[in-house]
């Protein structure tokens, strides 16, 4: 009845949609969080963070790979020509310019996600053009340095968090 | 209370909140239908319903379409009863199905085949709005909610893929979900959420399977709308005109219906013979090996009918541009009712248009054969340019044939049409149109 009268007005109605309005909105805001949240990865995935391994038996040339959070890691041992290669190569003929010495914590050692940085595939070790890796999905080449050179992959691939524990183990993660 | 008894009573309108009655039945029929108007709907759509008499073969497709969709919820429910989303079990449990589970070989090369099948048919479905201009005026939301079902169906084919757990699945789980990190910013946090990990893993095979069987359903709400915007638009024909009156016409039932039965027919024929005789004909060997999450396959290609576009995909060589030109290479068909501005709907009376339709199958089995060959040398530079090709078909030819092109003399109306292709004074399906 007082709709008519008092157009200008704030009535009662406005005040109730306003309020009805604004308790919905958080409420679908505290609905969709944990239904989006419960996809991210839980506590217990996220523990699983570190591994040793094993490195005393790993020859000069050698490559090994483990598994990760449920991901390969390549840890080669690389020889002395490869090491040259990777450093002699001029920064500029880089895609994703990095320095070999920025990508590891002895020049003896490569340790990479052996993921590929373009639709994760995992490449192959001592094939493509730069006698790195070659991902057989799409062709991507990386160099001795894990260093992408040539393909679709946009970046280098990754440095996994690692260190050197005593003389011949190594800890990921 | 007393504002209003004060006024005559001519403001008011009268108000029906009870709807009850109209029906043309009677008995117990009218009394459902009158309460439930479902029965005098489906008479009004499907018996009674007026479609143009020249429609060929080519329009079973809905029909079939709507077969195939209808077996597949029914070999999935029945699959569904005896696969476990488990990165532990769900191979096992899918050769379990194959050796122990009564007739579950029979089911699961019913559903694989089925999935290919429907992609045959929506191609060929595909190809038909093409040819005969279904996608024009008053047809184009029509033809845009037919892209959104072939995306839902991508998307369910893909999870639907991932679910044997074997190396193809594990790794096309990969590939397909790490297109998202192509996505600027939030790619990474995009695809970790996606995976509940931080690979593809069991987490991911889980919400794989749910999210397989909503999109599956999903797919049948987007199709009933598809269907409903048919019938207020009416179904395109050969001719491209729109029907007059009923010397144009026939009614649904029985004349479309039978000849849709006999296409459903053929067709499902064909299909049993391929599942029977050859049901892993086209799938990947590489499924029946147990995913390994530390060796890619050496040659990893996805299922037949998305190798066009995984090679659109591969000729790009940057990460997110490839993924956009994917996504977009079928996204653009949405944009062809307006790009392709010619008013003549059929590629009958269409000399140049006709080949172009002709050349774009061409250029999509092309396009097929490279997403299946290795990524490097020859077969990279035919990739480009028949990917190249697919977008100037859109944004090049189609203006531009519709600017350049004369039809060809055109019949007033469709019994018109129909005595020309009597007296052989037009072909209806002929690559060099005269």
């Amino acid at each position: 009845m007082s709709d008519t009268k008092n157009k200008d007005k704030t009535t009662r109605r406005d005040f109730i949609t306003t309020v009805t309005a604004t308790v919905g909105a958080v409420g679908v805001g505290a609905a969709v969080m944990p239904i989006v949240s419960q996809m991210n990865p839980d506590s217990s995935v996220k523990a699983l963070a570190s591994i040793e391994v094993d490195i005393s038996k790993v020859k000069e040339g050698q490559e090994i790979t483990v598994l990760w959070r449920g991901k390969p890691v390549f840890i080669k041992r690389r020889s002395k020509e490869e090491i040259e290669k990777a450093q002699k190569v001029n920064l500029k003929d880089l895609k994703d310019p990095e320095e070999d010495k920025a990508r590891v914590k002895n020049p003896e050692w490569l340790v990479v996600l052996g993921v590929c940085t373009h639709l994760g595939c995992v490449p192959i070790g001592g094939k493509g053009d730069y006698d790195g890796w070659f991902c057989p999905c799409h062709g991507s080449h990386y160099d001795t340095s894990g260093r992408i050179r040539l393909g679709p992959a946009p970046t280098n691939l990754e440095i996994p968090k690692y260190e050197f524990v005593g003389t011949d183990k190594i800890k990921i993660g | 209370m007393s504002e209003y008894t004060s006024k005559s009573e001519e403001k008011f309108q009268p108000v029906q909140t009870n709807k009850v009655g109209g029906s043309p039945y009677t008995g117990v029929l009218g009394w459902i239908d009158n309460r439930l108007p479902i029965i005098r709907m489906f008479r009004h759509e499907y018996l009674d319903f007026q479609v143009p008499k020249s429609l060929s073969y080519f329009w079973s497709f809905g029909g079939i379409l709507t077969i195939c969709l209808l077996l597949l919820i029914l070999t999935g429910i029945s699959l569904g009863m005896h696969y476990k989303p488990d990165a532990k079990y769900a191979f096992e449990s899918v050769e379990k199905i194959m050796r122990d589970v009564n007739f579950g070989w029979l089911i699961r090369y019913a559903h694989m085949n089925l999935a290919s099948f429907f992609f045959i048919a929506v191609y060929l479905h595909i190809f038909r709005g093409l040819y005969y201009g279904s996608y024009k005026e008053p047809r184009q939301l029509m033809w845009i909610i037919g892209i959104v079902i072939f995306f839902l169906m991508m998307a369910t084919a893909f999870l639907g893929y991932t679910l044997p757990w074997g190396q193809m699945s594990y790794w096309g789980a990969t590939v397909i979900t790490n297109l998202f990190s192509a996505i600027p910013l939030f790619g990474e946090s995009i695809v970790t959420w996606l995976w509940g990990d931080y690979s593809v893993g069991d987490a991911a095979l889980n919400r794989f399977y749910v999210l397989h069987w909503l999109i599956a359903f999903l797919i049948v709400g987007v199709v009933v709308f598809h269907v409903i915007a048919l019938h207020i638009v009416g179904s395109n024909n050969p001719s491209g005109i729109e029907p007059k009156d009923t010397r144009d016409t026939v009614t649904f039932a029985p004349y479309t219906t039978s000849k849709d039965l006999v296409g459903m027919l053929v067709f499902l024929l064909i299909f049993v013979a391929v599942m029977m005789y050859a049901p892993n004909y086209l799938g990947h060997p590489d499924n029946y090996i147990p995913a390994n999450p530390m060796v890619t396959p050496a040659h990893i290609v996805p299922e037949w009918y998305f190798l066009p576009f995984y090679a659109i995909l591969r000729s790009i060589p940057d990460k997110l541009m490839g993924v956009v030109a994917m996504v977009s290479s079928i996204a653009v068909l949405g944009l062809l009712p307006w790009l392709d501005f010619s008013k003549v709907r059929s590629s009958v009376f269409r000399p140049i248009w006709k080949q172009c339709v002709f050349l774009f199958v061409l250029n999509f089995f092309v396009l097929m054969y490279i997403g299946g060959a290795p990524a490097e040398g020859i077969y990279l530079l035919i990739g480009r340019i028949a990917t190249a090709f697919w977008f100037a078909f859109f944004f090049i030819l189609a203006p531009l044939v519709s600017l350049v092109e004369k039809p060809l003399p055109m019949p007033q109306s469709i019994h018109e049409f129909e005595d020309w292709k009597k007296q052989g004074k037009i072909k209806v399906f002929q690559f060099f149109g005269k």
